[in-house]
Formats: structure tokens, sequence, C-alpha cells
């Protein structure tokens, strides 16, 4: 609608063209083509230097032996990444329990990391006496810094010392669970962490497109009879789709990212078993000073994120068909 | 016309991204070349020439970060034509900036290094050779532990001089011991002592000693026992892995063994070991002689140091030590590698003060000093740099040690049988030993 307007206004006001004045009409016609490209330039630029140019660097470091100390960077083809993939490598075992990881703490952390905040906002989008207090309870844990969080939680956590333990002890549960030093406690701990630390976020995406679903549909479905959970299944999901895939997809990203939270709480413990593709990456490019290596690592890893990626856009668009 | 005009800005852009990235490349050249030869001066004894300033990266951010920048001041003062400015970062960050800061012009001068790091850093081109300093100071290995000094050479080459040591030490807390009817001033030694005294605080309903599953701390224990069992991490040329020989093997399962009797609860996180000692609840931590000053600002609690209890067949502790270092410069200037060696002297000579902040110094004479001795704790563990177990001069260990803290992690937790967890550990870190040859050509 506001297309069509500017249309008209533009027409009605347009002076009729200047016959005599060409070279204004041509620099005016110029200039026009060039603004987008004008208003796309700071971007071109900063993707130039900060997103293309390191893309193109970590291709052409990942073909290599690359330690920038060293004299020797050799050539090393595609040595960097039949290392990934074949067993008898010295990384192979550790890059592929690194992605076993990730993938552990992606599968579980994401549905619960996409439910309970939308759980959370339908909640806190009712009004009732303390709804901004509890916004920021929910809220307040996603401004602490992983630093603190992981600190926090690995004392809280600990097997022989940690609250918690004492606590489920007092209810009559087992006293001496291994939160942090087995598997599957050190997962559930891995992901209830992240979950308390920052559902908050997503809650408050999630609110945000509560608010601009329109309160007539909510009305009419109403009047139409249509029970709490009809409103919630035809009105509020479908209301939410733009905002329920934005929330997915960072949501997968973030999480195949994770590294602060085992870093800190689990210390990749038991043995390795916890450690994740980003630190494991962070490990070999900057500890270990294997940048080509790491770099191999990193673009194998990037293309699983992707066809993840894909593969969940698709399943949206075919849900909107 | 626009369009090629747009292309060529778009070229400029690239091209500003490619003169960045060559001169990164230049950057890591820069560090290649070898010319800072010997400097002029006479190697550290005075500096007479223009003032200068110094730049010192170091990674003391905990209390002893304070002494040392005290100690850096009072440097200052006395020297009105070197300026040292100090920078600290926390380790780690510390030694993943260095080299990338060294090679492209923003490092420091003089960086404080681990004597295992030294080899590394010396093999990629960061330091620089400090034979001329040990010369003209006439610093030999009698001045320092044997070996502290041998520490500092990577390919016969002098790149560290030595400012201290840290080992691995004794602590046990006498009111627990009391408690369960031991003599608190008569901590056990050997390792029929040791397992008596656990046994004794069992009774009393106290597991005596928290087995670390993590490097800090059961990691560096398990670590000492190895040594203490005639064992070793890697061969002499630390070409090949050897911590899942026999020794390695018994020394691990003795601390295993520990949990599994009941002296050590299973599952200790990271920390809470020594948590449990500072609050009772255990009686012994083998730990760094870094708590020295932590536990003195614990009054509530009373407690001991002493050199690790002799639980193999020789006594050995881990051990590691701060070295001075001086950084290649991209553009060598002769001015500021003397006035950093002058700068290197000093401090050491001046390592009482630094023993203040809970090390033990390198140097002999001053750990000879009485005012040394009057440090009750630190001195209590000098006797250890007789048999202290220091890393191997060999560049990239530092993964290789992750991974055979890892393994000892996998033991520990029980997730593994100790000669599993060392077996598969040593098959590991034997590829990783390989791949560093190939990298660094040794």
């Amino acid at each position: 609608m506001a297309d069509v307007i500017e249309a008209g206004a533009a027409r009605a006001d347009a002076p009729p063209p200047a016959a005599d004045a060409p070279r204004g009409g041509a620099r005016a016609g110029r200039a026009g083509r060039a603004t987008p490209y004008l208003f796309l330039a700071p971007y071109l630029l900063l993707f130039g230097v900060f997103g293309l140019l390191p893309i193109l660097l970590g291709l052409w470091l990942s073909v290599h032996q690359w330690d920038f100390q060293l004299p020797n960077r050799p050539f090393v083809g595609l040595d960097n990444y039949k290392e990934l993939f074949s067993s008898d490598s010295a990384v192979y075992g550790d890059w592929w329990q690194s992605v076993r990881a990730t993938a552990i703490f992606t599968v579980f952390a994401v549905p619960l990391l996409v439910v309970v905040p939308l759980g959370l906002a339908l909640l806190l989008n009712r009004s009732f006496p303390g709804r901004t207090f509890f916004r920021a309870i929910y809220f307040a844990p996603y401004v602490l810094g992983v630093a603190v969080i992981g600190l926090l939680w690995r004392f809280l956590l600990d097997a022989n010392l940690g609250l918690v333990n004492r606590i489920a002890g007092m209810v009559g549960l087992p006293a001496d669970t291994p939160w942090v030093t087995a598997v599957p406690w050190a997962w559930v701990s891995l992901v209830g962490v992240t979950v308390w630390w920052t559902s908050g976020f997503n809650a408050v995406i999630y609110l945000a497109g509560l608010q601009d679903i329109p309160q007539e549909l909510y009305e009419a479905a109403k009047v139409d009879g249509a029970s709490a959970w009809e409103r919630f299944r035809h009105v509020t999901l479908p209301g939410l789709r733009p905002v329920l895939l934005f929330v997915i997809t960072t949501t997968v990203l973030a999480s195949a990212n994770v590294f602060g939270q085992s870093f800190l709480i689990t210390q990749g413990a038991p043995g390795t078993e916890t450690r994740t593709v980003v630190w494991f990456i962070v490990e070999e490019g900057l500890r270990d000073n294997d940048a080509g290596r790491a770099a191999a690592m990193s673009i194998v890893f990037a293309l699983m994120l992707a066809v993840v990626s894909i593969a969940n856009f698709r399943l949206f668009r075919y849900r909107e068909d | 016309m626009m369009q090629n005009e747009m292309s060529r800005r778009r070229l400029l852009g690239l091209g500003l991204g490619l003169g960045a990235a060559a001169s990164l490349t230049l950057a890591g050249c820069g560090g290649d070349d070898d010319s800072s030869g010997p400097a002029a001066g006479n190697g550290g004894k005075d500096y007479t020439g223009p003032k200068v300033d110094l730049k010192l990266w170091n990674g003391f951010t905990g209390g002893d970060g304070d002494i040392f920048k005290a100690l850096v001041n009072q440097f200052n003062t006395e020297h009105q034509n070197i300026a040292v400015s100090i920078a600290t970062y926390q380790w780690e960050d510390y030694y993943n900036k260095l080299p990338g800061a060294a090679s492209s012009g923003a490092g420091p001068d003089i960086a404080v290094m681990h004597m295992d790091q030294l080899a590394t850093f010396a093999a990629r081109g960061v330091i620089t050779e400090l034979d001329d300093v040990a010369k003209t100071l006439e610093l030999s290995e009698g001045d320092f532990a044997p070996t502290v000094w041998k520490g500092g050479l990577y390919n016969s080459k002098r790149y560290g001089i030595p400012l201290d040591m840290h080992p691995l030490g004794f602590y046990y807390n006498k009111g627990v011991m009391q408690k369960a009817g031991l003599d608190p001033n008569k901590p056990p030694t050997t390792k029929d002592e040791y397992t008596a005294a656990l046994t004794e605080l069992k009774k009393s309903g106290v597991q005596g000693f928290w087995v670390s599953p993590f490097q800090f701390t059961g990691g560096m224990t398990f670590y000492s026992l190895l040594h203490q069992w005639g064992g070793s991490v890697f061969d002499a040329e630390a070409t090949k892995a050897t911590f899942n020989s026999d020794q390695a093997v018994e020394a691990c399962t003795w601390l295993t063994d520990l949990i599994k009797q009941g002296h050590s609860p299973a599952n200790v996180g990271q920390d809470a070991d020594y948590l449990a000692f500072k609050s009772g609840k255990n009686a012994f931590n083998w730990n760094g002689i870094w708590q020295i000053n932590d536990l003195k600002k614990s009054p509530d609690i009373q407690w001991g140091v002493a050199p690790l209890p002799q639980i193999g067949t020789q006594p050995a502790a881990w051990a590691n030590s701060h070295n001075f270092t001086i950084v290649k410069q991209r553009a060598n200037d002769a001015n500021k590698v003397s006035a950093a060696k002058v700068f290197i002297n000093w401090l050491s000579q001046h390592s009482l003060d630094w023993a203040k902040g809970g090390q033990v110094p390198a140097r002999k004479a001053v750990r000879d000093s009485a005012d040394f001795k009057a440090l009750a704790e630190v001195n209590a563990l000098a006797p250890e740099l007789e048999y202290a177990a220091f890393p191997p001069a060999a560049p990239g260990l530092g993964e290789v040690m992750t991974t055979f803290y890892n393994s000892f992690n996998e033991a520990a937790l029980g997730k593994k049988s100790p000669k599993q967890a060392l077996d598969d550990g040593v098959t590991k870190a034997n590829k990783q030993l390989e791949d560093n040859r190939k990298k660094y050509g040794s």
C-alpha cells in the first residue's frame, strides 16, 4: 500500500521533464544507479576484509602445514582433511570425539532451548502481578558471562562438596551423583546449565513475537469456540513461525559453537568426552600452533553446520507450502 | 562507467585486505630471520647507553604479581636509563598471544616463560639465545640447581635464565591429623607411614587424601609418583612416550587404589581436593608451592608443608620453573637487548624478594642465605630441588602432555583401567610426537 501512495505522490509531484537540462538529468540518473552501491560499500568493505578474506585465507591455510612462526609452511594438499577421516592419524580420534560431543550437546540442548523459553514467554505474556519482576529474574542469568556461570556451577555441581548433591541427599535422592566427571551426568549438567543460562534470551524474542500477534485473532477464535490448546495451535504457533525459525536457527548454531561451558565446568572430563569441536579447534590452532589443521577442521565443521541450517530452512519452507 | 568505478572501489577494498595479508606474511617472515646475534654491550653487567624503554610480559596474575611489580619498580628507580613496563596476562592467553605479537613487532622485549615452553618458543624463533649473558655474568650450573639450569637449554643453547622453581609440595592439615590421633608435627614421609596414616584417618571417618582426576593437582601427583617409581613420561630424547611402563602403571594403580579402598572419594572435581583440605574434610593434599600464600590467608586452618613423601623407590616431585627470555625483535636494537640483560641479571640477584611470593629462588646464593631460610614454608620445599622432575626440552610437548593428563583423568575416573588408559594415551602421544618431529624437524 505504501508503495502505491509513494508512487502516486511521486507522479503527482514530479516536475515536467526539463528539456533544456539533459546534463542534470543524466547526473541524477547516475547518482540514482550508484546509490545502492554507495550504501552497500561500507558493508562490502567490511565483509571483504573480515568475512571473505578470512574465509579465503582459511582455505589457503587448510592446504598447508601452517605455523606462522616456522620458516617452512609446506603445501600439503588435502592432507589436513584426509587425516580427519583416516583412523590412523593423530587427530582422528580426538576430532570425531569432539564432533560427537558437540552433536550430543546440540541434540539435547536445542529442543529444550526452543520449548522451555516458549513456555516461559507464554507465561510471562499473561498479565499478573509481578510480571516485570519475573521477566527480569528469568532474563538475569543471561547477563552473566560464561566464566561466571562456569565457575558458579562447577562448585554447585561438585560431586563431593557441591550444594546440588547436598540438597539431593536431603530430599532422599542419591547424594553422590558425579555431575561433572562422568557421562551421562556431565551432559545433563552442561545442557541444564545452558538452559538456565540462555533461556531468558530466547524468551525475550518469543515475547516480542507474541506481542506482534493481533489480539483480534484470539478474540475471533474464542468466539468460534476454540479451546486454549486450539488457540495456541492455530493462532499462536502460526503467528510465531518466523520467530521460531529465527530462534531454532540461532540456537542450533549457538549450541554447535558450545565451548565455554564444557571448558570451565567439566574441563572435558571424563577424559576428553565432553571436549567440543570449537574447543578442539582452538587447542589445535592457538595452543599447538597448527593453524593449517585447525583451518581444515573449521571448514569441515562449517560445512556440517551449513547442511544442518539448510535442512532447517527447508523444513520450515515445506511447512509453509 | 559506474560499474567500472564500483569494481575499482571493490578492488581497492580487496587490495587493502590483500595488503594486510601480505604484511601478515611478511611479519611471519620477520620472525624467521636470525639477524639478532649476540648483541653489543657486555652481556648484562651494566648498561650505559641512551635511555631505553623495555616491555616485559608475564603471567603472574596471583599474589605473586604484586611482588613482581614492586621488584620492577625498584629496578626502575635504581636504573635511570632503563624503564621497564609490565603487562600481565593469564598464562594461557599469554602463550597464545606472544608469538603473533612478537612477529608483528608489538611484542615485549622480555618475556617470563615456563621451562617447558622454552623449547617450543625457541624452535619457533620467538625467543633468542642467551649464552653470552650466562658467560658474561659468569653464571653456571654451580650458581643454580643443576636440574633448573639444564632446563634452560634447547639444542645445547641457552634460551632461559631461571628465576625460580615451583615444585609440588605435601600439605598436611594438622587439626585433622590430631583428631585422628596422628602426630601433627610428624607428617608421613614413606609409603608405609603414609598408608598407616590414611588408615588411621579412615578410622576417624576422614577420607584422608583426595585423588583429583585433573591436571591440577591429580595429574601432577601422578607425574611425581611416576618418577618416584623410576619411570618417565618420555624417553631421554622425547621421541617416544613411555608413560605406560610397568612403573607408570604401578604408580597410577597406587593412586586409583586409594579411591577403591575408600581413602579418597570417587569423582573429585577440579579444586575440590584443595577446598576439602582447607575446610578440614581431608588431611593431605599434594599441591603447588603457590598455595602457601593462599593458606597463610586462612587463619582457621592449622597446616604444614613438607617435601612429598617417598611412595615409590626414589624421591621425586613434579616441578616447573619460571625463566626470563629475550624476545626476538623485527628491528634489532642492541641497546634494548643489553638493557634487558641488565634487568634479568638484577632480578635474578634479587630473587629473595621473589621467594616471598611463594617460589623457591633458582639462584643458589639466594637459597643459601639466612633470609631465605627464614621463609619457613617455602624453604621447606627447597630440598626438592635436588630431585625435581622437570619437563623435558622438546618443542610441541604441550599437546602431548595434555594427552598424558587426559589418560590419567580416564584412569582416575574409573573409565578405564590404569593399564588401558595409559596404553591408549601412549598410542596417541606417539602419533603426536611423530607429528611434532615432522613439524619441527628434530
